[in-house]
């Protein structure tokens, strides 16, 4: 099998994965919503209404398409694609598990291991609001405009902290910007330099400020309550997407939930050891390795899901904040902190080594 | 040779998308193909092995300036009706630096010699470890006095956010 | 001046620095909602399971008919008039010779018509029947398209011979 092969494979399996997560996350959505709520949710398509993502896609594929008239065609088109798009390109530099080996010959699973790949996702991760603020404003809607202008004024303010955020992740593995050097970087070495567990070395362990402002920027990034200002249902009738219909919508929605599995996956490989577990280089010992690799895999999807459900535990939980106070958190308290962040680091690398 | 396919391609594409920056009638077309001329000079980047570079041309021109434009743009009214009528002074004053900017671009085309395409030798040099060295080695003074200059503007800005707080 | 001693004074204090944080808050409120997800649904699948009425619940109406099958009212009137929403009218018409085995009395309801939409299920036609002709059931009025297919005639509320609707819960609520 060649590597180009196999590349492919692995692609067309990553699309399918990513459609399939985010089509099962509107089910999840509704079913953690309706728990959290003392419901129990759809149940009606299939057993425990595991159907009903299947039957909101024939839906809305069936809907009828309308263009508003005095919108702009070609950009009205073109919003969706581009969301979609990008929020899908992201998934290619996450290490998904450990590498296969066939025959003596390793397979990364991972599509490219750039060397600037958490650059990357920021760069692609800040492509997206094109996609929200094309369609807004093709839309020709008042309400679409305002969802659209909120979108990318949120976009900009947030993405500073994450990437400051980012940065104290990266002096502490050495100045790489790899995402799988990373990985790896947590899976190797004790953990405050005295507890010996393999796969252990997490990088949230020492820097829990910095996970929580990548956590709250990656809530506002997926336009995800508490920050969903963009498309607040109660005052902008929608938001951005308020013209849309049909699979237009539906591209809309899917890629807000490929966007939360995408930033879930990140968090998991930043802070939480990607496919790192306890005790993984125990197993190496007793299991042959493809075995291990196929339960690290599990493993990151494991954390993916834990925070796919942090994502909607906290809709659940918290109301939509006003858009001056979105401003304030992101630009008087979460940029001053990560800056302080990211110095005291430096400073703690500088005097104690590593 | 696929290399140089893809920067003819490339370079066929960053030339088309400049064009249509200008002549585009509806400034929002104008940003858009604006970003797609950004694409393809971090595809340029990215063929001349300079990642680092080509990723920060996203984030920053294409991700967050372009961003930037297409909000301004977008909240101004487009309607052709409410175009203002420009004075014959203006037309003149746009006519005398179009002219002379096509002056400086004629004479510096007419003193550069064409060379032929040569495909760049593998460097590493575009690499952020290496981006890095120089400009905290070589280019520390230049790389500072930016600093110093975009702490300025930020300082400026908080100033005048600030103002009407007594 | 203090009336009682459980007034309480409302005061705005400046919160402190761990309130500023707010994170207190936003974990204590996960808390909340956490547990719930492991509490007892309150729905019923509605269709399959339903819900059971109290014994005094006051649904569609129903006209009775006796052990024989013969409807009981007489078309007396009086549930008309008792109705505060006027929402009962009737015709009354004289028994045929061979109607015995429909009817009980000599006279009887040849229209009898419920507007669903005025009547407010008070009961009172219920209290007022000297018959025992008229009861609410805990049936729940079905829905229709149009104003006009509110208005029940017999059709609707004369029970089947062959499917009986069983009223003696409510039988017993007034049988002192």
């Amino acid at each position: 099998m060649s590597i180009i092969l196999f590349k492919a494979i692995l692609v067309v399996l990553l699309f399918l994965i990513s459609l399939g997560i985010a089509a099962y996350s509107t089910y999840a959505e509704r079913k953690v919503a309706a728990f959290l709520q003392d419901r129990i949710g759809p149940d009606r398509a299939g057993p425990f209404g595991l159907l009903q993502p299947i039957a909101d896609g024939v839906k809305m594929f069936l809907k009828e398409e309308i263009i508003p008239t005095m919108s702009d065609k070609f950009l009205f088109i073109l919003g969706p694609s581009v969301f979609m798009v990008t929020t899908l390109m992201v998934s290619a530099v996450i290490p998904w598990g450990m590498p296969l080996e066939f025959g003596g010959e390793t397979y990364a699973l991972q599509v490219a291991d750039i060397n600037i790949g958490i650059l990357y996702v920021l760069g692609v991760v800040s492509l997206g609001v094109y996609g929200i603020m094309i369609g807004g404003w093709a839309s020709n809607n008042k309400y679409a405009l305002l969802g659209a202008i909120r979108a990318s004024s949120q976009m900009i303010s947030y993405e500073l902290a994450m990437g400051m955020s980012v940065v104290a992740i990266l002096l502490m593995t050495n100045g790489s910007l790899s995402i799988n050097n990373i990985v790896e970087a947590q899976g190797t070495g004790k953990l405050y330099g005295f507890i010996n567990v393999s796969g252990m070395n997490w990088n949230v362990f020492y820097q829990p400020v910095a996970f929580l402002i990548f956590l709250i920027c990656a809530f506002a990034e997926a336009n995800r309550t508490p920050f969903d200002l963009p498309e607040s249902e109660s005052e902008l009738i929608g938001g951005f997407h308020t013209e849309y219909s049909s699979m237009k919508l539906g591209l809309y929605l899917f890629g807000e939930y490929i966007n939360m599995f995408i930033s879930s996956a990140i968090i998991a490989c930043l802070f939480f050891g990607g496919y790192n577990f306890p005790g993984i280089d125990y197993l190496g010992t007793i299991l042959p390795h493809n075995m291990v690799s196929i339960i690290s895999v599990l493993v990151m999807f494991g954390k993916i899901f834990f925070f796919i459900f942090l994502f909607m535990w906290v809709r659940w939980t918290i109301p939509r904040f006003r858009y001056d106070q979105l401003m304030r958190l992101g630009w008087q308290i979460l940029m001053p902190i990560a800056i302080v962040n990211v110095l005291l680091t430096a400073a703690a690398i500088t005097l104690f080594g590593n | 040779m696929s290399s140089q396919l893809i920067f003819f391609i490339l370079a066929a594409l960053s030339i088309m998308s400049a064009l249509f920056v200008v002549f585009s009638k509806n400034p929002i077309y104008s940003v858009i193909w604006l970003i797609v001329c950004f694409f393809s000079i971090a595809g340029h980047y990215i063929m001349l092995n300079a990642q680092f570079l080509a990723i920060v041309h996203i984030i920053v021109y294409a991700g967050a300036i372009m961003v930037l434009m297409l909000f301004t743009v977008m909240l101004l009214n487009l309607n052709k009706a409410t175009e203002p009528h420009k004075p014959l002074l203006y037309k003149l004053a746009a006519m005398v630096s179009g002219g002379l900017m096509l002056l400086v671009l004629l004479a510096s085309m007419r003193s550069t010699q064409l060379g032929e395409y040569a495909s760049p030798a593998y460097t590493e040099s575009g690499f952020v470890q290496n981006v890095g060295m120089v400009l905290f080695t070589e280019f520390l003074l230049p790389f500072e006095m930016t600093s110093v200059l975009f702490i300025a503007a930020m300082i400026g800005a908080v100033v005048l956010a600030k103002k009407e707080v007594h | 001046m203090q009336l009682t001693n459980r007034s309480k004074v409302v005061t705005q204090p400046e919160m402190t620095w761990v309130e500023k944080l707010y994170l207190p808050a936003i974990f204590s409120g996960l808390q909340i909602t956490i547990k719930h997800l492991f509490r007892k649904k309150a729905t019923l699948k509605y269709p399959e399971v339903k819900k059971e009425f109290a014994s005094v619940y006051r649904g569609m109406h129903v006209l009775k008919r006796d052990e024989q099958g013969r409807e009981n009212c007489t078309a007396c009137g009086l549930c008309a008039v008792s109705c505060p929403a006027e929402a009962i009218t009737m015709d009354a018409a004289e028994r045929k010779k061979g109607e015995e085995h429909l009817y009980r009395e000599e006279k009887y309801a040849a229209k009898y018509e419920i507007n669903m939409l005025r009547c407010i299920y008070c009961g009172l036609c219920e209290e007022a029947c000297p018959k025992d002709a008229i009861y609410l059931t805990d049936r729940i009025v079905p829905s229709e398209y149009t104003r006009g297919e509110f208005v029940f005639g017999k059709d609707m509320l004369v029970e089947k011979i062959d499917d009986r609707v069983d009223v003696s819960k409510r039988k017993k609520e007034y049988s002192i």
